[in-house]
């Protein structure tokens, strides 16, 4: 039996990944992959606990993955879309040159 | 409802008519004339009631004393009073006054007739009759004063009538002044009879200040120089009657009184305003006289009698070198006055209100003939470019010999000479010395001589003017035939034989006695004021009569004595002295003032205002430079820190994105922090 | 901790590592979907049938297309891989992992201090299909209408958003 903790971890870890490569990466759409990484770590948060929580059977914790994942999809296709609008615009998917919003 | 409780109508009506001709525009002639001669019929007609209620009151052998006071107002514990007395002096003098008054007004509608300021002359005459009958009629000292006040100002407004004549104001000016310098001594006089005696009345039951209980009061205690505090009042009090009547020192504004029309000179400035003083000194003779001895007198009356004989000679010398007929009238009056004075001092109430009388007429009337001789010979004044106007103007003529005869004290016929004869007798009876007697005597000898100078450069010899003279009109020459016969027929109360006058004023009874005539006493004085009078008509006659030298010719007696022909005819320099002494001292500190004012107030007054620049300019600073620039400075900061605020937007979404992340840190940390057990 | 985990969690890592790590974009959308596929085998052994199998069709089916499209579509950018200008990490890319790194550490540690109060494996009730439609359509009725609500507000955004702008004439 794994302990609850060790899913905890793996999904801890994830979501530094994922963190690492938002913060880190010089691509908009990697940008948004990592975000997709944190989404995904947070889900299986989600569906470790409701595995080892009290009350199984009211499927709450899978409820809360599943609308979870249809939101993460929506928000990866509209992120996505402006992602390739900003591309039309300005030739280009990078980060550090999209800073006309600098105050 | 008897004439004491109306007697206020006496000043009030005229005063009235004043203020009604004021309202009435200038050409509105007829209206102001009768106005004015209307209230002062009126006047007499009231004051002749008066007199016959005192009259029958003497007959009866009562004293006739009425007053009638009343409270103005209070102040405190004290209170103000006023009222008005009827007794035989205020009885005479209102016949008086109102009787000349009303014959000058009637003159003065002829005199005045060219004028063209006819409605304000008589606005002015009237307001100085009512003042003048006020003065008369006044039980308290503060009512004569208020009304003294208004007869000076309207002296000062009827002298300087013509008031574009820079010599007419100018002398206006000096009147004013000059009896001011009298009236501040007499206010100081009014104060301290008040604080004295605690009422301002004469007489109120006992509790007045000229009767026995406040007399007593005062001569029990003494002031300087030997005087009693009853003394010493009637001296402030007669400093100024002197200012009004033109006593010696302060006499130099009445000769220049004449650059008024003739009826003002007429009537203020000989028969009534200058009678003023003397009738003062008549109305407070109770506190001048208090403490006499029979046979004595009074410090306050022996400086009263030489004031007024050395005021006497003093302006008869003076007359004598004179070329300007209403010049040689005005220092006959101050000299006349002078001996008014002398004979309140030498003889009482009786003898100098009567030379009272007889001259304010036949001084009136000589006025009035100066102003038709004037309008006759075309508005001249100089004696020496007149001559022969005896045939060109009998009436005039005929009237003014009358006043002149009056005057000089002829005797028998004219009441001049028995007024005057009554002073020299007190005179000559004087118990402390004969000098006043002396001065007295050469003072007539010199009246005699200037006025047959007069007379016979005026109306005697050719005439030296120019144009013809005509006689002057029915106005003008009734009222000098009507004072002409006053000046005769005023001799007849006066008369030893039959003294009414002083009997009346001194309520006891009045015998016709012939036989005073013969008295020894009599016929000297009798002798002695004819000799008088021969000597100095005849040295008159001798020098100018029917003589008519040209006007550039030098006179007389200028020929026999040029260096006292000078100083005559130059006033004895009494007004340069004035000039040099008192006047410059004035402009001096008026100089030393006007310093004071400028420089140091003025100073001082910059000085604060420069203070307060200073306060300004620093506030100024201080809200400019600190509080804008400080404000304009932390503004400026807040725009930089805001600029060093907007780097972190800086657009890049990595950055926001940590900052996140940073901050989701921290607040788990806290919270995990804060959830150890 | 069977074995069975270790290897799922090792996949999973692995993929996940390799997508922040990897230069080419494509290998990075692989290894992407190698991870969506090592948590839906997780979701699997943790008996989340359903949920292991909308995570293959959704992310994997969809999001991870989704993206290698975008990839495709914006390629002129990444074409020139030895571009001195392309560098693929940010300027500052030590601080974001340090920062990921501190975040990784809280978890960790939360998760590590807890470690005796987690509950323990429990016995599985049966979970079937059809509870599970019961309870979207009874229990979870309003978030189920919410998000239909929101994926449609999506689709029509996106396709505004990516819609060819008209030229002005």
């Amino acid at each position: 039996m794994t302990p609850l903790a060790a899913y905890l971890m793996v999904a801890a870890l994830l979501f530094a990944i994922g963190l690492a490569g938002a913060l880190t990466r010089r691509n908009a759409i990697l940008v948004l992959i990592g975000i997709e990484l944190m989404l995904n770590a947070a889900n299986l948060n989600l569906i470790a606990f409701w595995r080892y929580g009290p009350h199984p059977e009211l499927l709450t914790g899978m409820m809360f993955a599943i609308f979870s994942i249809a939101v993460a999809a929506a928000e990866a296709a509209v992120g996505l879309g402006l992602v390739i609008s900003i591309y039309r615009h300005a030739r280009t998917t990078d980060l550090e040159q999209m800073n006309r919003m600098k105050g | 409802m008897g004439i004491c409780d109306l007697l206020w109508l006496i000043p009030a009506i005229p005063i009235v008519a004043s203020g009604i001709i004021a309202l009435l525009k200038q050409p509105r002639r007829k209206p102001a004339a009768a106005l004015a001669i209307g209230s002062l019929s009126i006047s007499l007609l009231l004051s002749l009631w008066a007199f016959a209620h005192v009259l029958a009151g003497w007959t009866n052998h009562m004293a006739v004393r009425e007053t009638f006071n009343f409270t103005w107002m209070q102040v405190g514990a004290a209170s103000v009073q006023l009222g008005w007395i009827l007794d035989p002096l205020a009885a005479i003098m209102l016949v008086m006054v109102s009787l000349v008054g009303l014959l000058i007004f009637i003159y003065s509608v002829g005199y005045m007739e060219h004028d063209e300021n006819f409605t304000r002359f008589f606005c002015f005459l009237s307001l100085f009759a009512g003042a003048m009958l006020g003065v008369v009629i006044s039980n308290s000292i503060l009512l004569l004063f208020m009304c003294w006040e208004i007869v000076g100002l309207t002296s000062y407004l009827l002298i300087g009538f013509w008031y574009h004549k820079p010599s007419a104001a100018a002398a206006a000016k000096k009147a004013f002044i000059t009896t001011r310098v009298g009236d501040v001594f007499f206010l100081l006089g009014i104060v301290w009879l008040f604080a004295q005696t605690g009422t301002l009345l004469f007489y109120n039951y006992g509790a007045g200040s000229l009767e026995a209980l406040a007399l007593t009061n005062m001569l029990a205690q003494h002031a300087a120089l030997g005087l009693t505090f009853a003394g010493a009042i009637g001296l402030l009090i007669f400093c100024g009657a002197a200012g009004k009547s033109g006593q010696l020192p302060l006499h130099v504004w009445l000769p220049d009184a004449m650059e008024g029309p003739t009826p003002v000179s007429a009537l203020i400035h000989a028969a009534t305003m200058v009678a003023a003083g003397v009738y003062l000194i008549a109305r407070v003779y109770p506190l001048m006289s208090a403490g006499i001895q029979p046979g004595g007198t009074t410090t306050a009356l022996v400086v009263v009698t030489w004031v007024g004989s050395l005021t006497a000679v003093f302006a008869a010398l003076i007359a004598v070198a004179q070329n300007d007929i209403k010049r040689i009238l005005a220092y006959s009056t101050v000299s006349q006055l002078g001996y008014m004075m002398a004979g309140l001092g030498l003889g009482g109430v009786a003898i100098g209100m009567f030379h009272l009388i007889t001259h304010a007429f036949f001084k009136a009337l000589l006025f009035l003939g100066a102003g038709s001789v004037i309008h006759g010979a075309h508005e001249e004044q100089d004696v020496r470019k007149m001559g022969g106007l005896k045939s060109a103007m009998p009436l005039t003529f005929a009237t003014y010999a009358v006043g002149m005869l009056a005057l000089c004290g002829v005797p028998i016929f004219f009441s001049g000479f028995w007024s005057k004869d009554a002073i020299l007798e007190s005179a000559h009876g004087w118990p402390l010395s004969r000098a006043p007697y002396y001065l007295l005597i050469f003072g007539a000898v010199l009246t005699a001589f200037y006025m047959t100078r007069q007379v016979s450069y005026a109306f005697f010899g050719k005439w030296r003017g120019h144009g013809h003279a005509h006689e002057s009109p029915r106005v003008m020459t009734m009222p000098l035939g009507i004072l002409a016969f006053f000046a005769i027929a005023l001799g007849a109360i006066g008369t030893p034989a039959w003294p009414w006058f002083r009997a009346f004023l001194g309520n006891h009874a009045a015998d016709i006695d012939l036989h005073a005539f013969a008295e020894p006493a009599w016929l000297m004085l009798l002798a002695s004021s004819f000799v008088i009078v021969t000597v100095g008509i005849g040295v008159g006659w001798w020098l100018y009569g029917n003589k008519s030298p040209a006007a550039e010719e030098p006179d007389a007696l200028e020929k026999a004595a040029p260096v006292l022909w000078t100083g005559l005819s130059n006033r004895l320099y009494v007004d340069e002295f004035y000039g040099a002494t008192f006047i410059a001292f004035y402009y001096w500190w008026a100089r030393v003032t006007d310093f004071i004012d400028r420089r140091v107030w003025g100073g001082i007054v910059a000085g604060v205002a420069w203070l307060f620049g200073l306060w300004a300019r620093f506030n100024q600073f201080f809200d400019n430079d600190w509080i804008n620039g400080g404000f304009d400075k932390g503004c400026e900061e807040m725009a930089n820190s805001g600029g060093l605020l907007a780097r972190a937007q800086n657009g890049r979404v990595q950055i926001y994105l940590r900052i996140l992340a940073v901050g989701m840190i921290a607040l788990v940390a806290i919270l995990l922090w804060s959830a150890r057990p | 901790m069977s074995p069975i985990f270790y290897l799922l969690a090792a996949i999973t890592v692995a993929g996940g590592l390799a997508t922040v790590l990897l230069k080419n974009l494509v290998h990075c959308a692989l290894a992407v979907t190698i991870a969506f596929l090592g948590l839906a085998l997780l979701f699997l052994s943790l008996d989340a049938q359903f949920a292991g199998f909308v995570q293959i069709l959704v992310y994997i089916g969809a999001v991870a297309i989704l993206v290698v499209f975008a990839i495709l579509l914006t390629r002129e950018a990444e074409v020139p891989e030895s571009s001195p200008a392309g560098r693929v990490f940010s300027k500052t890319w030590l601080t974001g992992l340090v920062i990921a790194a501190a975040v990784f550490a809280m978890l960790g540690w939360a998760v590590l201090q807890s470690a005796q109060a987690l509950p323990n494996e429990t016995a599985m009730p049966a979970v079937s299909v059809r509870d599970i439609g019961n309870a979207l359509v009874g229990r979870y009725v309003l978030p189920l209408e919410i998000v239909a609500l929101l994926l449609t507000a999506a689709t029509i955004g996106a396709v505004i958003v990516a819609m060819h702008e008209k030229e002005a004439k």
